[in-house]
């Protein structure tokens, strides 16, 4: 018997593996499972697409990964980066962690700049909480190397956020997420308040990034358009569950799961027009949730009897592409 | 057929008078009517800052014109009699961007449907009312005894949207004006929504104006399209051939920045050589960021060239086309 080579092993290594996740807030009305029971892997230099409807538990399952939830939330489960469960870290080392392993672009540029401060200062705080030292001028020259990264110009370091457009603000808060070169980035609904135009050139400006900078990234929203055009990998959460992952082209070519299935033909292509086809009813809520599966009361594949009695298994339906439906078996 | 609404040489200017040097032109001679009687939809398609909102908020008379007029049934809807109001009021309805803000949490949803059928004295009693109501919300696809006497909180945003559709609805208008109806609702609720537009449209003839700068909803629901930049028409005509064929070099980028929900359409080449929003000021407004320009571009402002039928841009790359006056616009949208 041989024993398993070590490099190779390495290899195997997802560079982040979620497992079992559930980010539970507890609240008066009960317990809200925004993300319930999710595992999901990232591997290295993947851009890893997360869809799902509003209150589908996308956004919450990003801050998990940054722990960033707080009171009276909390995260249950294990969440490795390069084999550190980052739930187990102190918060001190957390601290650490983020921005420069994990970094996130948030959602709406427009909040997330503190509208007193001029943007160097914003993309300097972040180095200097890390450690970083340097004189002014070394200061100033990785500022400048930023804003040249993310296309813009030298100026803006000495200006404030509402003498930027939409556009900039959020090409400055990328410039920020990857000041530290993490090895993920998390980028939530980056574009979803900007012109079509400008969406496409700041999406080209974080892909073209990802790739450069050979970094890994999760790219958080609702828009499938953007997701057919950005990402590698796609993985379709429905109430708090993962419900589809596999690669982007075979999730649009044969999607397995009914909600998939559903979503995707509701989709506007370039084609014949005029066919509109929605999905029935409505997004369920996650309070104190019913077992079984909580697509069942939308799903017009639902089979009675089983459907409403336990969540199914994940089925490897081809190498790498995952679904969790009671008509692939695995119950 | 006499239009039911009518811009006629509409400016609007903000921050100062026209031609001062701070004064931004939100939209620039404009002139476009709305034929009633008849199914379709035309999109007013555009960016931010591309005169959009402007000229729905100046259709609905809420904003005053800095020049022009703007005309309900043949009159300037300024100076018409208090009756006459009333009926523009009834008569041209709208559905806004935002499903959320346009309900008061204090109050049941029943409000928003009951107000209008009391203020324009559409039913006689209780039951009457009761039965409207009921009516124009099952013809948008919602059960009344899961929605009535609920708040707003209670419902999606998908659903609370449908009920401002179906308030419109109530009052069988002449036009409806819906400004980015689906913008926040969820993907899968959209399609159904749109849908809801759509049938209402056919079932009872209203043409509707649909806002967006989503081209792709655009494509799918509407019958034409016009593109505005900087407060001006780029290209206007038959959406399938503006969408597929676009001749105007900033519809292009447009169209090409599309993200399609299809892998195997991918973002085109971006045509365009600086970034930018500022309009020119001398020529064609596009003229800066555009990449075809020529010194013609920068000296005058190209008129609507026919490109074929149906369809035309506003670029001098089309120069010897036959053109389409500034008041002809409308023709572009016949009836068919």
């Amino acid at each position: 018997m041989t024993q398993p080579n070590s490099a190779t092993l390495k290899t195997y290594l997802p560079l982040l593996e979620i497992k079992d996740l559930r980010t539970y807030f507890y609240v008066k009305a009960g317990t809200v499972k925004a993300v319930d029971g999710l595992d999901l892997t990232l591997d290295s230099g993947t851009k890893l697409g997360l869809v799902g409807e509003s209150g589908s538990g996308k956004s919450t399952m990003a801050l998990s990964i940054m722990r960033m939830i707080r009171m009276p939330g909390t995260i249950q489960g294990q969440i490795m980066l390069n084999g550190v469960d980052l739930l187990k870290l102190s918060e001190d080392e957390m601290r650490k962690t983020r921005l420069s392993e994990i970094a996130m672009i948030p959602q709406g540029a427009m909040n997330s700049l503190n509208p007193v401060m001029r943007i160097k200062n914003q993309i300097i705080d972040g180095m200097l909480d890390h450690g970083i030292k340097g004189s002014k001028r070394e200061m100033m020259n990785r500022v400048y190397t930023l804003l040249e990264r993310v296309e813009l110009s030298p100026r803006v370091a000495n200006m404030y956020p509402h003498e930027l457009s939409g556009g900039m603000k959020q090409r400055v808060t990328v410039a920020i997420a990857i000041s530290l070169r993490p090895k993920i980035l998390i980028a939530d609904e980056p574009t979803s308040a900007l012109d079509v135009v400008i969406q496409r050139q700041v999406m080209e400006t974080i892909t073209g990034l990802v790739r450069d900078l050979d970094l890994s990234m999760i790219l958080i929203g609702h828009d499938m358009g953007l997701m057919a055009q950005s990402v590698d990998r796609l993985a379709v959460m429905y109430a708090g569950k993962l419900a589809e992952v596999g690669a982007m082209k075979d999730l649009f070519a044969e999607p397995f799961h009914p909600y998939t299935r559903l979503l995707i033909s509701s989709l506007p292509v370039l084609g014949q027009r005029g066919v509109f086809q929605g999905i029935p009813g409505i997004p369920p809520s996650v309070i104190n949730p019913p077992p079984g599966c909580l697509f069942r009361a939308r799903c017009p594949n639902v089979i009675q009897g089983v459907c409403d009695k336990t969540f199914p298994n994940y089925v490897e339906v081809k190498p790498g592409h995952l679904v969790a439906c009671h008509l692939y078996g695995g119950a | 057929m006499e239009p039911i609404v009518e811009l006629r040489n509409v400016t609007k200017v903000f921050g100062g008078k026209i031609g001062s040097p701070n004064a931004v032109t939100a939209l620039e001679d404009m002139t476009f009517s709305v034929e009633p009687g008849y199914p379709h939809i035309i999109t007013i398609a555009g960016e931010s800052g591309s005169g959009k909102t402007t000229m729905m908020m100046l259709l609905l008379g809420f904003y005053e014109p800095s020049a022009g007029q703007v005309l309900y049934n043949g009159k300037d809807i300024f100076k018409q009699k208090k009756e006459d109001m009333l009926d523009f009021r009834r008569n041209v309805q709208a559905v806004f961007q935002d499903p959320f803000a346009v309900y008061n949490p204090f109050y049941k949803v029943d409000n928003l449907l009951s107000i209008p059928i009391k203020n324009f004295g559409l039913a006689k009693n209780k039951r009457e009312t009761r039965d409207l109501m009921e009516e124009a919300l099952m013809r948008v696809g919602l059960r009344p005894e899961e929605t009535l006497g609920r708040y707003p909180h209670q419902l999606s945003g998908g659903q609370r949207q449908r009920i401002a559709v179906a308030r419109a609805l109530v009052l069988k208008p002449k036009l409806l004006i819906a400004d980015e109806p689906v913008s926040m609702v969820d993907a899968s609720l959209r399609a159904t929504l749109l849908k809801n537009l759509r049938d209402m449209n056919q079932e009872y003839s209203i043409p509707i104006l649909y806002i967006t700068h989503d081209l792709t909803t655009a494509y799918h629901v509407s019958d034409y399209i016009i593109v505005l930049y900087h407060g001006s028409v780029m290209e206007a005509g038959d959406v399938e051939l503006v969408i597929r064929t676009p001749k105007h070099p900033y519809t292009q980028l447009l169209v090409n920045s599309i993200p399609w929900p299809d892998p195997n359409h991918l973002w085109g080449e971006a045509q365009e050589i600086t970034r930018g929003r500022q309009a020119a000021r001398h020529g064609c407004k596009f003229a800066p960021r555009c990449p075809k320009a020529f010194d013609l571009c920068t000296q005058k402002v190209p008129p609507l060239y026919l490109t074929n039928g149906g369809h035309a841009a506003s670029c001098f790359l089309y120069e010897g086309n036959p053109v389409v006056e500034k008041a002809d616009l409308s023709s572009l949208f016949p009836k068919r």
